[in-house]
């Protein structure tokens, strides 16, 4: 075989790994979905009533979309827990002792995630049908919307590789890869739009990367004419790629040398 | 020096301002133990991270079967075994999946990794437990898994890191039962330990290194001569019998003799052997105490260690923190 599909079926021994351990730690994907649902709750009937949305939208439409983008931005934890806990397990130079593809202990850990974050997501997007969200951009909107999602977990997900190898330890591994994101998604216009916030701070939120990725799933999920799809798709996937080859590189960077 | 399948000049490693190797020099024959002694934090681990290509050294060269560690990593990988000081196995795949696993890591055909994971199993007593996720298993049971791991392809040269650390007494002999089977098939085997027993037990030659050199070299025996011949040694019936035991030894042998005071062993190298034997007898006879255990030995490791390092090894980690 070649490297290339050594790099291919050592990432898929990865993969499966992983996937085996999600339906025998059952408690982490349930408590994983409990965050999101509850977020959806107080947004839709707490807060809700409060938000004044831009005419013609429905505050359910505007702000579950910005839940599907920010229950997919913390896979960044689960990312970074697991390695740091594969490293302080000695799991980490068990597997850069054998004759395996350097890339195939993150690619596997990626894939891994972006099928469980897709569960999420699909369970989340029940939850936003039962509230009364409605997909109005088609089935294909809904799709390349739903890619859109798996692609943020990717993003996402880069940075917290980088993170777990680089804290080397689970508990501070697990409060380094979330505590910046609850700052980072309220500050973007996942729950309330831009303009009601003060000057200083809509010239962050137009600018941070979770607005511009939910400015490109309500497009894809909504669609115009309350959400353009373009330019904001071009955008969020620019800075999805972005942070995958950013952060990817420091990753596998830092992963050859712990 | 052909047949040395390990080999280690000069390698040095530091991490930011501490020398953690401090060129160490390593030879290891085909087919031999070769058992790395020291205290907690000596560079141990460090050095065989060298070895297996986790961490490339900062100087030296390292040759493991033929190839240079640093120039081509992966021809080393396909060739070694490893397991380190924990057990580095997947504790939510059962045990046949993660030696699957590592079967398929090291590019095994599926059919032949399922075909060893079962051997290595029945080998190591894992059979009945094989199914179950690895959590569930006890600590002796996680070790002997994750040496089965680095057993999966039936590697020539296998290094063993702390092998037997954390394990109560009745694992450690099973351990060693394994390594010694594993030895007489005829691997060659690196193995880290702090245990002087086990390195005694198990090496036909032994490293002792200390803050990161090698501080000395040879056979158990050769090691054990080092410090001096035969030693003296008994012990008392109470704590204040020692100050007397102590002055009755010092004039008969003209040495300090060492003082255990929790097992209230008192011992000292002596040259003469039966005619020091008896001396010492007599000495203590006419100081009115009354000793047990009374005999002729030769030296332990510790004694080797505390005489060429100036203190015991355990002392060391109080002593770093």
């Amino acid at each position: 075989m070649s490297t290339a599909q050594y790099v291919l079926s050592d990432s898929w021994e990865m993969t499966k790994r992983h996937l085996r351990q999600i339906p025998r730690i059952p408690e982490l994907f349930f408590f994983s979905l409990i965050q999101p649902i509850m977020f959806v709750l107080l947004f839709r009937y707490v807060f809700g009533g409060a938000v004044r949305t831009p005419p013609g939208i429905d505050y359910v439409q505007y702000m579950m979309v910005g839940i599907f983008a920010q229950s997919m931005t913390f896979a960044t934890a689960g990312i970074s827990t697991g390695l740091a806990d594969d490293l302080q397990k000695g799991l980490i130079d068990r597997f850069r002792s054998l004759p395996m593809a350097r890339s195939a202990v993150l690619i596997g850990r990626m894939g891994s995630d972006l099928v469980r974050n897709l569960f999420v997501a699909i369970v989340m997007i029940g939850v936003g049908l039962l509230v009364g969200f409605r997909f109005t951009n088609g089935f294909w909107g809904g799709l390349f919307g739903i890619a859109m999602l798996g692609l943020t977990v990717l993003a996402f997900g880069s940075i917290g590789a980088w993170i777990g190898l680089s804290v080397r330890n689970a508990e501070t591994a697990n409060i380094a890869g979330m505590v910046w994101l609850f700052p980072l998604t309220f500050t973007s216009n996942a729950f309330v739009p831009v303009q009601t916030m003060p000057g200083w701070l809509q010239a962050w939120a137009k600018v941070n990367p979770v607005s511009i990725i939910v400015d490109a799933c309500r497009g894809l999920f909504i669609g115009p004419p309350q959400f353009a799809v373009f330019p904001a798709v071009w955008q969020a996937l620019a800075w999805c790629v972005g942070l995958i080859a950013v952060f990817g590189f420091l990753a596998v960077r830092q992963y050859k040398r712990v | 020096m052909t047949d040395n399948v390990i080999i280690a000049e000069g390698l040095v490693k530091r991490f930011g301002k501490v020398q953690a190797v401090n060129g160490v020099d390593l030879a290891v024959p085909a087919g031999t133990v070769l058992s790395v002694l020291g205290p907690n934090g000596a560079g141990k681990t460090t050095t065989v991270r060298m070895l297996t290509t986790l961490l490339r050294p900062d100087g030296g060269r390292a040759v493991v079967g033929g190839h240079d560690v640093a120039r081509e990593p992966d021809a080393v990988r396909k060739i070694i075994g490893l397991s380190g000081q924990y057990a580095a196995v997947d504790e939510y795949l059962t045990g046949r999946e993660n030696l699957d696993m590592f079967g398929r890591l090291y590019h095994l055909p599926a059919r032949a990794a399922r075909e060893r994971a079962a051997e290595l199993l029945a080998r190591f007593r894992l059979t009945e437990a094989a199914d179950r996720p690895a959590k569930t298993y006890s600590g002796g049971m996680r070790r002997r898994l994750d040496l089965a791991a680095a057993l999966v392809i039936r590697p020539r040269i296998l290094f063993l890191d702390e092998p037997t650390t954390g394990l109560d007494p009745r694992s450690r002999l099973g351990m060693w039962e394994v390594i010694r089977e594993l030895v007489h098939e005829g691997t060659t085997l690196l193995l880290t330990t702090q245990y002087l027993e086990e390195a005694d037990e198990l090496a036909d030659e032994i490293v002792i290194i200390d803050h990161g050199e090698v501080i000395a070299q040879g056979t158990s025996d050769r090691l054990k001569a080092q410090v001096g011949g035969e030693r003296i040694s008994f012990t008392v019936g109470s704590a204040a019998m020692i100050p007397k035991a102590s002055s009755a030894v010092l004039a008969v042998t003209d040495a300090t003799p060492e003082i255990d005071q929790e097992t209230l062993t008192v011992s000292a190298p002596v040259a003469g052997g039966t005619r020091s034997l008896v001396a010492v007898v007599n000495a203590l006879d006419a100081a009115g105490i009354e000793a047990h255990d009374l005999g002729l030995r030769r030296p332990t490791l510790d004694e080797v260690f505390l005489s060429l390092t100036g203190r015991r090894t355990e002392d060391e980690q109080e002593e770093r923190d």
